[in-house]
């Protein structure tokens, strides 16, 4: 094999270093916010985020912890690129999407730094990949300013009860309405498309919810384009927490378990709809 | 001019579909060439739709019953059609619980393939359907376009990888690229490669081993005397490559791939072969892709199949 094909020695001076038994790990949770093409990612001692935006308005997470990999070393105190997430996902999927039992594509990842590429190398049996993905000039992102303890509302629900509204929202409405409330009717997922408007309530007693914690009546639309996407994450998740602050904004986090029983987060910030009269609530 | 032949049995039927629709997959239109012994199906594109061309050959006793033709002439006892591949495989999806199929090229109102399906049904009375395909009758003056491609010179030959995992390698590799760079040695080594602007990606296989018949006639001079390290390469349309691989309904249990040059070029060429053997039929498809025609328009990759 040429030399170029060897995964580098760990002696070796890498601004960041890290290997995956099971590719399919980190390929499926980058699906999970692959809605545009370019994403950020941050290296730091705790894991990886990469982060994907859009239209200023809409940012989604992809939180690997370090755990999740056998392997993770980052030599600075933080590790920052932005890269293209349709190449990175080609790249970690070239032997396969298919989950077949007892296979399964092992990777290694390199950076070296600033204005070097990022390296990955992919081994499934016996042969190798090497690939090696240029970066680019990390973009400026948004601030959501989202903590916990501004949080006004909370809730959440297993993904299976939302999964099922999401599919069956009404794409003819541009927005998505979302009531939560400490009284009747409690959470509520409203559109108003072409055909009429549809409401659909969630009992605070369902089987469905796990925690309610809303202190506050707060009414808020989002755009339906700029929330379909997290559908993606919704489908592999198995609980998600809907959060809103003072301002309306959203947070949705999905906890995802991945087949080896370990759990990832992926989270969705969105900004309110700004045209709301207070007539139309 | 008549043709006319029956199968009979389900195991030559499904075999003989299998190759229509892998066939269908990879050319639009095709030749199809009668003689008493054999058909053959022939496709020999034009350089500038990509230059992809393909020779199949089956014995016609490996498949048929019965099977009678008369060629245009005693001495040129053979028949050529041109006929789109699709059509076929459409009529013999309907055929794959069939008792029988009948084919007979007939002249109605326009040149035609007939094929008549019987099917088994629960009366005493069968089923037939039957499917009427256009055919162009080729003029004799034209036979010559479509001969058997001589197996050109080589630097390399090598057996494929198992042709999933080339398959799926391909396939992302297209996603990111037009054109694919194959290179292998002698010493079993085989490597895909792509390079743009954003990413480079080679997939590396090794202990793939080198098919002994280099010591064949015509075979054997630019492959012998060469380093068994060096590797030779070609570059070619990812898409066609692809289209091959993704057309692949028979499993080749070998795959062989040529590479091989040009003297009057710098660049390499590329050639591969698969030989599919069934329990009692051997069918070669012999398929040749043009390589990059922007930077060697005299080059060309072959692919057997």
């Amino acid at each position: 094999m040429p030399f170029s094909a060897q995964p580098p020695a760990s002696g070796e001076r890498y601004a960041l270093s890290a290997s995956l038994d099971n590719a399919r790990h980190l390929s499926s949770l980058l699906r999970a916010v692959h809605f545009q093409d370019h994403a950020t990612c941050l290296a730091t001692a705790s894991g990886l985020r990469v982060t994907v935006e859009d239209a200023k308005c809409i940012q989604a997470n992809a939180f690997i912890q370090a755990e999740i990999f056998q392997e993770f070393s980052v030599q600075e105190e933080s590790v920052t690129f932005r890269i293209s997430l349709s190449v990175l996902l080609d790249c970690l999927t070239i032997f396969g999407t298919s989950s077949l039992p007892g296979t399964s594509t092992a990777l290694r990842l390199c950076y070296r730094g600033y204005g070097y590429p990022l390296m990955l190398f992919l081994e499934e049996g016996g042969v190798v990949t090497v690939c090696k993905i240029n970066t680019q000039e990390p973009e400026e992102l948004l601030d959501f300013d989202f903590c916990s303890t501004k949080v006004v509302n909370k809730i959440i629900l297993q993904s299976e009860g939302l999964r099922e509204a999401f599919a069956e929202l009404d794409m003819t409405s541009e927005v998505l309405q979302i009531t939560m409330s400490p009284d009747k009717p409690y959470f509520r997922l409203s559109t108003f498309g072409n055909a009429g408007s549809a409401h659909l309530d969630y009992p605070r007693d369902s089987d469905l919810m796990e925690a309610f914690h809303c202190n506050q009546t707060q009414t808020n639309r989002y755009k339906i384009s700029l929330l379909k996407p997290s559908t993606k994450a919704l489908a592999l998740s198995c609980k998600v927490s809907i959060r809103t602050d003072a301002q309306g904004f959203l947070s949705l986090q999905y906890m995802i378990r991945n087949e080896d029983g370990q759990i990832c987060f992926v989270e969705y910030y969105c900004c309110p709809d700004e045209n709301v009269t207070e007539a139309e609530l | 001019m008549r043709f006319r032949a029956k199968i009979v049995d389900l195991a030559c039927l499904n075999h003989f579909s299998r190759i229509i629709n892998t066939i269908a997959k990879l050319a639009k239109t095709c030749i199809l060439r009668l003689t008493v012994c054999k058909l053959y199906f022939i496709l020999s594109d034009k350089v500038a739709n990509g230059g992809a061309s393909m020779w199949c050959e089956l014995s016609q006793g490996n498949f048929f019953d019965e099977f009678q033709m008369e060629g245009v002439a005693a001495e040129h006892n053979e028949i050529y059609l041109e006929f789109v591949p699709e059509n076929l495989w459409r009529a013999f999806k309907t055929a794959q619980s069939a008792k029988a199929v009948k084919i007979k090229l007939t002249n109605k109102h326009c040149p035609c393939l007939r094929v008549a399906v019987e099917l088994p049904s629960l009366s005493s009375s069968s089923r037939i359907v039957t499917h009427d395909i256009p055919v162009g009758v080729i003029p004799r003056r034209m036979w010559n376009d479509f001969r058997e491609p001589s197996v050109p010179d080589f630097d390399v030959s090598i057996y494929l990888p198992v042709l999933k995992t080339m398959k799926s390698v391909v396939e992302r590799m297209k996603n990111l690229s037009n054109f694919i760079v194959i290179e292998a040695n002698l010493s079993g080594e085989m490597n895909l490669k792509i390079e743009t602007d954003l990413v480079s990606v080679t997939t590396h296989f090794k202990d793939l081993g080198n098919p002994p018949w280099a010591s064949e006639d015509g075979y054997q001079s630019s492959a012998q005397g060469r380093d068994v390290e060096s590797m030779a390469e070609a570059c070619i349309d990812i898409k066609k490559l692809q289209q091959l691989l993704a057309g692949q309904q028979v499993n080749p249990t070998k795959a062989l791939c040529s590479k091989f040059n040009s003297s009057a070029c710098e660049l390499q060429l590329v050639g591969s072969f698969a030989i599919l053997s069934f329990s009692r039929i051997s069918v070669f498809i012999f398929v040749c892709l043009k390589v990059n025609i922007f930077t060697a328009p005299e080059d060309f990759q072959y692919l057997y199949f």
